[in-house]
């Protein structure tokens, strides 16, 4: 599998990360750097991981079924993340993706037709004092409020493209 | 403090550095006694290191309170296996959102603490393991160790000595079962995250079944401020046995909610009216869960209570990861009760089958109880199975689902009994919790 050089070095740095023989502790942080980068945790990736860390391709699916931030179909560029554990929940959390679910027109791990949005319902993500949370990616929006989660999802669409 | 403002009840230990510009740089790390500590130990050795730990009383602030001296007294030093040092940043219990600000404000810290423990049990390699959603930590955290090695505090033979140390960052991927300590090791080393059975525990056998130090990012934190102090004076910051400060995350219905450190044993009552301004909208105060969801909560009568490991245990809930969530008389309990099972069941790593059929049943039950189909059978079905789970799992999980569920069945038995006759009290939600 051709690797981006940039995805190439990150590999190499994670390997060298672990002591000499322990090199299937890289694997985990590979799969989410590749699917940054890629998108998805294909097969191909799946079976590049396994050789460069010495383990089969079924030991990396094994490992890859059990995490929940590891997709095998790719997710929108903005990938909206609304959080509904307890403390999103009070301050209203679960009303917050009832909104995203309808403005978007999607559900649960669902893609927005153009392929631009998805929208995840997930668990506390340790925003708790600054509920409710969203996350788009790996950035964090505190305090949503309903006028917030709308304009945030206008500006992903104008960005969308 | 970043995110929410300072308020001038707390004592600022750990968080003293938050409010300085560039707060996570070395220069105002060293600016600001940093590394220190660091030299203290070195001159110190590790039984002494050790005895100032038990003198502070530091328990461990992921979760459990285990007596840090005494874990870190546990490991075997002159095991002739490489030693590493672990700090678990996988920071997931629902209500809990203190480890990221201590990465995000104060790398160094936490890096100095690794440096102690280093010296204490004689290891040279240190790992943070930092979940997958805090992805932006981990360059802060990167450029954190990047410095710490461009001014000779990590490396080989630092400040003169024979001692070396190393630090890398690691992520995950997405897993609370993660932050258990075993299953976190599991994951460290490329596999599922399903907790390792115990004995031996992970100060023995622990990252590739070599003897493993390994602590929550707080606890790690705390470590240079004990030495630059000295253990009995932190100690007396709090109450006996429950020394120094912590960082409580306020969440809920107050107005001013935020992660605030104060010192053990402070009251409870106070966090919410002093430090959380308040109840919002001037509701009054149904419960409050002292410390993650996985702790039992406690009646707005129970919460005259210094916040503080045994007072808690003695009220029969826990301090916890330091997660404190506000409920107002409004909230509806039997939502909240499924909320937290929901959690625990998408959590379950499935390994044992009272955790996994446990959770998925009473998750299943609880929703045709929100939804309106419940029985009075199912109220005592709610009780019996939790109370069957607890004790009987292989890690923690299983009681974290269970002893919130028991709480809040023989707490708000009646709003069960009223749900049944008058179905939830307010409009839910109707995609929330749909799958």
């Amino acid at each position: 599998m051709n690797l981006s050089p940039q995805l190439e070095q990150k590999f190499q740095q994670l390997i060298g990360n672990y002591p000499e023989g322990r090199q299937r502790s890289a694997m985990i942080p590979m799969l989410i750097y590749a699917q940054d980068e890629i998108g998805s945790v294909t097969p191909e990736l799946m079976e590049e991981v396994a050789k460069r860390v010495g383990v089969t391709p079924l030991q990396v699916e094994e490992v890859m079924s059990y995490y929940s931030m590891l997709h095998r179909k790719p997710m929108g560029k903005f990938h909206v993340q609304v959080c509904t554990n307890i403390s999103c929940m009070l301050v209203g959390g679960a009303e917050l993706w009832d909104q995203a679910c309808h403005k978007l027109g999607i559900g649960h791990k669902q893609v927005s037709e153009d392929g631009q949005i998805s929208l995840e319902e997930v668990e506390c993500m340790g925003a708790c004092s600054w509920a409710p949370a969203v996350q788009v990616n790996y950035d964090f929006y505190h305090f949503v409020t309903p006028e917030k989660l709308d304009q945030l999802i206008d500006s992903l669409r104008k960005n969308a493209v | 403090m970043p995110f929410n403002e300072p308020n001038p009840a707390e004592v600022r230990i750990i968080s003293q550095r938050f409010s300085l510009e560039n707060s996570a740089s070395i220069d105002t790390y060293l600016a600001n006694e940093g590394y220190a500590a660091f030299r203290k130990a070195l001159e110190m050795g590790p039984e002494a290191i050790i005895e100032e730990l038990k003198a502070s009383s530091l328990r461990g602030r992921g979760g459990a309170g285990f007596p840090t001296g005494l874990k870190w007294s546990f490991v075997p030093r002159t095991s002739p296996k490489p030693k590493y040092i672990m700090v678990n940043a996988d920071e997931s219990e629902p209500g809990t959102c203190k480890d990221r600000l201590l990465m995000q404000f104060d790398p160094h810290q936490l890096l100095e603490g690794m440096l102690i423990g280093g010296v204490a049990v004689d290891s040279h390699q240190g790992y943070i393991y930092i979940r997958g959603e805090y992805r932006y930590l981990i360059p802060i955290v990167d450029k954190a160790i990047e410095e710490a090695y461009a001014k000779g505090f990590l490396g080989d033979n630092l400040l003169g000595t024979k001692f070396s140390f190393h630090v890398r960052t690691h992520t995950g991927a997405g897993a609370y079962e993660c932050g258990e300590e075993s299953a976190l090791l599991e994951s460290f080393e490329g596999k599922r995250g399903i907790p390792r059975i115990r004995p031996p525990f992970p100060a023995v056998s622990g990252a590739y079944q070599s003897p493993t130090l390994l602590n929550n990012v707080e606890t790690f934190s705390s470590v240079p401020a004990i030495l630059r102090m000295g253990g009995a004076n932190y100690a007396g910051l709090g109450t006996p046995k429950n020394g120094g400060t912590r960082m409580l995350c306020l969440s809920g219905h107050v107005n001013k909610p935020g992660v605030y450190e104060v010192p053990l044993g402070f009251p409870m009552m106070r966090v919410i009216e002093e430090l959380g301004g308040g109840m919002r909208n001037g509701k009054k105060l149904k419960a409050v869960i002292p410390g993650g969801s996985s702790c039992p909560m406690l009646k707005a009568e129970e919460c005259d209570i210094p916040m503080d490991y045994d007072s808690l245990a003695k009220a029969k809930s826990m301090l916890g990861s330091g997660g404190m969530v506000v409920l107002d008389e409004d909230t509806d309990m039997v939502r909240v009760a499924l909320r937290i099972m929901r959690f625990y069941q998408h959590e379950s790593c499935g390994w044992c089958i009272p955790c996994r059929e446990g959770t998925t049943w009473l998750k299943k039950i609880l929703t045709r109880f929100v939804d309106g189909m419940g029985n009075e059978n199912d109220i005592v079905m709610i009780g019996d199975l939790s109370k069957n789970m607890l004790g009987r799992t292989f890690c923690p999980l299983g009681d974290a689902a269970a002893m919130p569920t028991i709480a809040i069945i023989e707490k708000f038995r009646n709003e069960f009994e009223e749900y049944l006759a008058n179905g939830p009290r307010a409009a839910v939600p109707q995609f929330a919790m749909a799958h």
